[in-house]
């Protein structure tokens, strides 16, 4: 194995050797880690910023501290989340909004669980990804687990510590943090020659396309009997 | 949790998956509802993996139901059935190790008291018979013994349904399971007496039958531990697998068990019988207002 780099993306193989028990110490403020040492912040921004423009299908995976606006930080750490996902090329968002088990299964495009988040990364073939608002112990679950059986390279925008089993892990990152992570990764992008207009990811797929709030039985009249649809049923064409 | 949390950041409505936007707009977050419209609205609990009928399930489904403050509550489980359906609904979910679930929810009730003095956090230790009769005997009666404040509600299948049919201490004289072949030499523990005796201020013991009294009974052992001490319900929720009850069957059973051993059963303090007379009155007298408007 390379010295220089200790976490690289995988598949590593079942239960992998965690990142602390190969010698990687989480970074002091101020520092970075890149797969799995300590460098600076700046460093370790710009090889996030190169994954998540050069490998394929990048996704940003926000947890529920980011999601629900539980306080003003978190609705402005949400806010810089999507202005980051804005500046990614054909960038996807796709949410960890709780951490229960899902029976029978989650749906991968709709979302991500940390029980079993290579469902979603290998369903989607996805190769760069960034973790932020999961808490930490779901998000040291969910690291090492991709890192086991897929070949993602996972960035973590921790806001306390960081995390040994990314392959960036960047510390005490919110709302101000993730803005410079933006601007270093429009750098990048310009340096590469990646021309890209900003604009928003693609919305979650699970969402109903038509508003069924508005629609009552009584609008079908007499034959509101018939159209009453099965649960998941879509009528699409009707004579 | 509180409602806080169940407000998604602004930006993010479109990129949430349909079920969480649906909880949100079409929940029980916030509101009071009632236990008949069931189905007509976004339950707290739905696809789950316990067995095709199975009553602690139907149980469980009306237990979420009849929650008076669902963002403000925890539910702590353990080791059996009623922990797979309850780690999949949308309200956080604790589980303690086999029989300690008693002593946890005690740490939790106090920590939530200190770190959140103003407000109400409501605690609900959902356990089987073996957690809660057997294996955490000790904990459950030493948390009543020093009054903790939350409730206490045994899903009592009168078996360890999950490991293979032995016998429980909750489960009748005589029976003969598929790892109890001589049949069961001792009586079934009378955990309501025990439960009164302990220092519990409400206690209920319940066949559910009827979803209504099952809300009526769920949400007054919560409202009255809030204020004065634990609260127990003893639910009947047969193992319809290990009892060889078909499933078609599982309603008639429990009532018959209902006209039986588990006739229903309430039993309050005076002040806890005070307090909630006075909290339903009030309620009637909102919704007779809101009727006239």
């Amino acid at each position: 194995m390379d010295k220089e780099k200790l976490i690289t993306p995988g598949p590593s193989g079942y239960m992998p050797t965690p990142g602390a028990f190969m010698g990687v110490e989480l970074p002091p403020p101020g520092k970075a880690l890149l797969y799995g040492e300590i460098v600076d912040e700046e460093t370790a921004m710009r090889e996030a910023a190169k994954a998540m423009l050069t490998r394929r299908n990048p996704t940003i995976f926000p947890g529920p501290l980011v999601l629900w606006g539980w306080n003003a930080g978190a609705m402005e750490k949400a806010k810089a989340v999507l202005e980051l996902a804005m500046e990614i090329p054909n960038c996807r968002i796709i949410p960890m909004p709780d951490y229960r088990p899902k029976y029978p299964k989650i749906d991968p495009e709709a979302e991500i669980n940390p029980n079993h988040p290579n469902l979603t990364i290998l369903h989607n073939k996805i190769e760069a990804c960034i973790f932020v608002g999961v808490h930490c112990h779901y998000a040291n679950l969910s690291l090492r687990m991709i890192r086991a059986g897929t070949n993602c390279f996972t960035i973590a925008l921790c806001a306390e510590m960081g995390h040994e089993d990314a392959m960036v892990s960047l510390r005490d990152v919110h709302a101000e943090e993730i803005r410079k992570f933006k601007d270093v990764l429009v750098q990048v992008r310009k340096e590469l020659g990646i021309e890209w207009e900003p604009k928003l990811p693609p919305e979650n797929p699970s969402l109903p396309k038509e508003d069924w709030t508005k629609i009552s039985p009584l609008d079908f009249g007499e034959y509101a009997a018939l159209l009453m649809p099965r649960k998941g049923e879509v009528v699409e064409e009707s004579e | 949790m509180g409602l806080e949390y169940v407000k998604i950041s602004p930006g993010f409505e479109k990129y949430m998956p349909r079920d969480y936007v649906d909880l949100v707009t079409f929940g029980q977050f916030g509101k009071q509802v009632d236990v008949m419209q069931l189905g007509q609205f976004k339950e707290l609990v739905e696809e789950h993996p316990m067995c095709a009928g199975c009553y602690m399930a139907y149980f469980i489904r009306v237990f979420y139901a009849a929650l008076p403050n669902p963002e403000d509550t925890i539910v702590l489980g353990t080791a059996g059935c009623a922990r797979l359906a309850l780690s999949q609904a949308a309200v956080p979910f604790i589980y303690g190790n086999y029989g300690d679930t008693n002593a946890v929810a005690s740490g939790l009730k106090r920590a939530l008291s200190i770190r959140f003095p103003d407000k109400v956090k409501d605690v609900v230790v959902i356990a089987g018979d073996g957690g809660l009769m057997d294996i955490g005997f000790g904990m459950t009666m030493h948390s009543w013994f020093r009054r903790e404040k939350f409730t206490t509600i045994m899903v009592d299948n009168e078996v360890y349904g999950n490991t293979g049919g032995q016998e429980s201490g909750m489960s009748p004289k005589g029976i003969q399971l598929k790892m109890a072949p001589k049949g069961k030499q001792f009586d079934k523990i009378n955990a309501v007496e025990l439960a009164q005796t302990a220092g519990c201020v409400y206690v209920a013991r319940i066949s559910p039958t009827n979803p209504k009294r099952i809300a009526k009974v769920i949400r007054r052992a919560i409202l009255a531990a809030r204020e004065f001490g634990p609260t127990f319900i003893h639910a009947y929720t047969s193992c319809n697998i290990e009892y060889s009850i078909p499933t078609r069957e599982v309603l008639a059973d429990a009532r018959a068990r209902e006209k039986k051993d588990f006739k229903f059963y309430e039993w309050m303090t005076d002040e806890v019988k005070e307090y909630l007379e006075e909290i339903e009155r009030k309620e009637k007298e909102k919704a007779k207002q809101e009727v006239q408007k």
